[in-house]
């Protein structure tokens, strides 16, 4: 008996950024804030409360969906996915089911295969939930600040065939919306999150089995994502070996992952009749896109450059590697730090590019900065304990404050030092080892 | 004058009060007076605000010192909205509905709640989680509903007007078996924002007057677009109406579910209409007698959704506390939209609304308005109906068309039957065309005054 | 003839939230037994090319600008609540 198959299809959840909340004017920020101070009728659900989308997100929803190369239907409509839980103010959630902003898109690994993405589409995140207790009574305490958040939903096909592929997909993912700017898909803070659906295509002599799917919830962390997933893979296996249990109708559970334990646990077995009655939500009117305002989001996403064009950019321009690219591009600012050093360029392409790979230089310079450091690295030759103590005692001397606004943080006290020791032609040593001596 | 002060109508009032022949104080204190006098027997509202203090108005705008009443299924900032559910006995709202804030805004004056069917469900006002009200004609009938404390409290003179909702026929129906003007306005031209929501594609909120002209002063009020509701529009300028109109008058409105006296008493208002030059003409609207199927798919459905919010957890009591009516409804309307049912019942009624909806627009390119009667029936007895869901539920099949095509309507009382029980004549038009309705309703109550007739309470 | 089981008002009445006694199910089963035989009639209507209509008034693109206004206060938000505790809304236990 052997696994012939992983299948891994992937749900993500990614909140927008957008100034206020997806039906209302209340702040979308909600993180660290006092609970239930950011609220309204509209968000919490009050008898005769309705909700207006945020143009916004709607066009950041369009946005991803294109980057993503997928379709944008003319016709799009919210719906009402009905279902009770203490988090849902209204007893339903206003998202899309039948018409999403956009479907059949796909995102390419780094090994060319190509994940399916189904749909784009957007709805409205719950209220926060709190389990406590309260005078000895085990108690659920609600916050809806949260509530009424746009949250994006990003649903692949079962595409992903190992948790490898799971965590690329999801970081490729993470790195375009930061990319385009419109969250900032933090899972440690909840603004990405993933329910992996995981079953295993296994075969015994000339048969092959499929094992019931498994929904994967509660992981929180870009670090959980393989271990939960690879547990899950060996508990389906091991599973099947036992229970010799086939996927069926109706046979779908959610688990969740115990980082403590390092285990998934049964959360619910057996789809519960869930029969979410979902209909076209009738307080907001359907969205039609005309032609031309399909070609205007054609044309703003052309603007934007997307984190794997810019990566063959800076191949074929710089004629970077594969690794130095992967870092250099991992997200915009420091792509655009790259290349502000390289048009100040005095000391070379690959130079910059290893500084900032290496980390060699001190953290918060500025693009010229950085440049006068990598000079001064290059014109210093050698070094002996004595030069630069020497140096220090003189640094200390004349120019206390210039240590001390180094010692507080202060980047412009470094590009002061880096002046100093340029000025001074007898010194030749390098200004890491400076750093380093510095009394601290 | 002073003690007949609450009979006076909005404009009367207004204008008394705007040339200072009385004060608001005066005003009120009648008003109050009349409540006092009359709820023990009629119980129209479930709120009275301010009941001991002669109120002197001092916020100026076109209506001040316009008190009036407040359909209980309205939201209103720090005056308790119960829907007249039990679920809601003590809430208090921390915003006010758009439609109310306009008014008020205007310098109106809230007087109170109105009761109603428990969240506006049904037709009787005997669904209401705090006693039934009663007709102020006859107080052994029902006022009809939902409204019906919005319509008895203006039949009684306990306010100069008041705000009603129509899902079905809620404005209609309790104006015309309370004998005062009730208008249902096109679907959009007044925020829903803040009403608490039956069925959010037919749910309008609307004026109930002692006379046309007092409804088209608080339309002119409370229509237009509202950023917080995206169903409402920007209302269109008004448009001039033509002096000869031509009527039509539905074959399925006066069928056999119509009660002859009725059908009488609306016939005669027709032919007043005729000699004043306008045209009649029969029509047909074919697909009338499905329209209650889709009604009661539709609406119900909208409503199992709405209702979800009520989990006793920000508001309001827990969910055993809704009233059988509402659970009714609640039930018929999870099942139309199970996922096994859908299309067999929802989405097949939605597309009936269409044809509905057509049959108003093929018969408004041969007429300017339509008319007929509100209600098959005069109001009938409390208790009559009550434990018969399905025959109280065909008891609207003349209004329903009106929410399930968008269109506004009006109901003005056209007469007694012969045991001096009221009758309404409705009128109906095209999308956005208020104007006719008030222009026609207007030069009907300059030649009649079954308008001005008062029960005796 | 739709006839509505006691079985099935207890599903609808799970999905519906409601708490329906043995009594109040046959009630409501022969009730809205009567309401589904009534929409039957449905069924001839011919609506093979007929869109359904969910929007009467038939607007499109109402959106709101991405722009914040004032919240309610944490005590008005918890106003109405009927059990509250350092500023959250509590209810039993759900796990």
């Amino acid at each position: 008996m052997e696994i012939t198959k992983i299948i891994i299809g992937l749900e993500v959840h990614i909140e927008l950024k957008t100034k206020s909340k997806m039906f209302c004017g209340c702040p979308a920020g909600h993180f660290a804030k006092q609970p239930n101070t950011q609220t309204c009728p509209v968000c919490l659900g009050l008898p005769g409360a309705l909700p207006v989308p945020n143009k916004k997100a709607i066009e950041w929803t369009i946005l991803l969906g294109l980057s993503l190369g997928g379709e944008i239907p003319k016709l799009s409509q919210f719906d009402r996915k009905n279902y009770f839980y203490p988090d849902l103010p209204k007893g339903y959630q206003i998202s899309q089911y039948k018409n999403p902003f956009s479907i059949n898109g796909s995102l390419c690994l780094d090994n060319d295969k190509k994940i399916k993405i189904k749909r784009v589409h957007l709805e409205e995140d719950t209220a926060k939930l709190l389990h406590e207790t309260v005078n000895g009574e085990k108690v659920s305490l609600i916050d809806f600040n949260r509530s009424g958040v746009p949250l994006v939903e990003i649903v692949s096909e079962p595409d992903l065939n190992s948790s490898d592929e799971a965590k690329e997909y999801l970081e490729k993912l993470q790195q375009l919306v930061r990319y385009l700017g419109i969250s900032d898909a933090d899972m440690e803070k909840g603004s990405m999150r993933c329910e992996p659906n995981i079953n295993l295509e296994i075969n015994e002599g000339d048969k092959s089995f499929f094992t019931p799917i498994v929904e994967l919830k509660n992981i929180n962390s870009f670090r959980f994502v393989k271990k939960a997933i690879d547990y899950e893979i060996h508990r389906q296996f091991e599973e099947f070996r036992e229970k010799r249990i086939e996927k069926a109708t109706g046979n779908k559970q959610t688990r969740g992952w115990d980082e403590a334990k390092q285990i998934t646990f049964l959360q619910r077995e057996k789809e519960e009749a869930n029969d979410y009655r979902y209909f076209p939500e009738p307080d907001i009117p359907p969205i039609e896109w005309s032609d031309e305002e399909i070609l205007n989001f054609k044309f703003q996403i052309s603007s934007y450059e997307l984190p794997w064009t810019k990566k063959q950019r800076f191949v074929d321009q710089y004629g970077l590697s594969d690794y130095q690219t992967n870092i250099l591009t991992e997200d915009r600012k420091t792509a655009d730090f790259f290349e502000e050093c390289v048009r100040l360029d005095k000391v070379g392409v690959i130079e910059i590019a290893n500084v900032i790979i290496n980390k060699r230089s001190p953290e918060g310079l500025s693009p010229d900065q950085l440049i006068g450091f990598i000079s001064a690295s290059k014109t210093t030759s050698w070094n002996s304990e004595k030069e630069i103590e020497k140096l220090i005692e003189k640094l200390l001397k004349e120019h206390p404050e210039v240590i001390e606004g180094y010692k507080k943080g202060k980047p412009q006290a470094l590009g002061m030092i880096i002046g100093l020791v340029k000025k001074d032609k007898n010194v030749l040593v390098s200004i890491d080892d400076i750093i380093k001596k510095i009394p601290l | 004058m002073a003690d007949k002060l609450n009979q006076l109508t909005l404009k009367q009032a207004v204008e008394g009060l705007k040339e200072k022949k009385f004060s608001s104080a005066e005003l009120h204190q009648s008003i109050i007076k009349r409540i006092n006098e009359v709820e023990g027997k009629i119980f129209s509202f479930v709120e009275i605000v301010d009941k001991e203090n002669p109120k002197q108005i001092e916020k100026e705008g076109i209506l001040k010192g316009a008190f009036f009443a407040v359909k209980d299924v309205l939201s209103t900032k720090d005056i308790r909205s119960t829907a007249s559910s039990k679920i809601l006995a003590n809430y208090v709202p921390v915003y006010e509905a758009t439609v109310v804030k306009k008014l008020t805004d205007h310098g109106a004056e809230i007087i109170g709640k109105t009761n109603c069917d428990a969240f506006a469900f049904g037709a009787s006002t005997e669904n209401s989680g705090f006693g039934p009200t009663k007709n102020p004609w006859n107080t052994t009938k029902v006022p009809g509903g939902s409204s019906g404390g919005s319509a008895a409290a203006v039949a009684a003179d306990e306010c100069l007007f008041s705000l009603g909702t129509d899902t079905g026929g809620s404005i209609r129906q309790p104006a015309s078996f309370c004998s005062v003007t009730g208008l249902k306005p096109t679907f959009g031209a007044c925020s829903r924002f803040g009403l608490l929501a039956m069925a959010s594609s037919f749910d309008c909120p609307g004026p109930i007057g002692k006379t046309v002209e007092d409804c088209e002063i608080v339309f002119d009020i409370i229509k237009g677009k509202d950023e917080k509701d995206a169903t409402s529009v920007f209302y269109p300028k008004k448009k001039q109406v033509k002096k000869n109109l031509v009527i039509g008058l539905p074959k399925e409105f006066f069928g056999g579910g119509v009660e002859n006296e009725v059908k009488n008493l609306v016939s005669q208002a027709a032919k007043i209409l005729e000699k004043e030059g306008h045209r009649l003409v029969e029509i047909s609207l074919p697909n009338t007698s499905l329209a209650i199927s889709v009604y009661y798919i539709l609406v119900p459905s909208e409503i199992s959704s709405n209702m979800a919010r009520y989990d006793g957890i920000r508001f309001g009591s827990n969910r055993e506390s809704f009233e059988n009516e509402v659970k009714r409804r609640i039930m018929l309307g999870t099942y139309t939209l199970e996922s096994g049912y859908f299309d067999q019942y929802y989405l097949k009624a939605a597309k009936v609304r269409n044809l509905v909806k057509a049959d108003y627009l093929n018969a408004f390119e041969k007429v300017d308005l339509i008319l007929g009667p509100v209600s098959p029936t005069p109001p009938f007895g409390i208790g009559e109906l009550i434990n018969n869901p399905l025959k109280m539920y065909l008891s609207d099949v003349l209004t329903v068309g009106a929410n399930l095509a968008g269109i506004p309507g009006l109901s003005i009382p056209c007469g007694f039957t012969h045991d001096n029980l009221p009758v309404g004549l409705q009128l109906l038009s095209p999308h956005f065309s208020e104007e006719i309705l008030f222009d026609i309703g207007r030069q009907f109550q300059q030649i009649t005054d079954w308008h001005k007739r008062k029960p005796k309470l | 003839m739709a006839r509505l089981t006691k079985d099935e008002i207890k599903h609808i009445a799970k999905l519906a939230n409601l708490k329906v006694d043995d009594k109040q199910s046959a009630l409501f089963a022969e009730q809205l037994s009567a309401v589904l035989d009534y929409f039957a009639q449905l069924e001839k209507a011919p609506t093979d090319s007929v869109l359904p209509l969910f929007n009467v008034n038939e607007s499109k693109n109402v959106f709101r600008e991405d722009k914040v206004s004032p919240c309610l206060t944490q005590k008005e938000c918890l106003k109405n609540a009927k059990s509250i505790f350092n500023g959250y809304f509590k209810v039993k236990s759900i796990f």
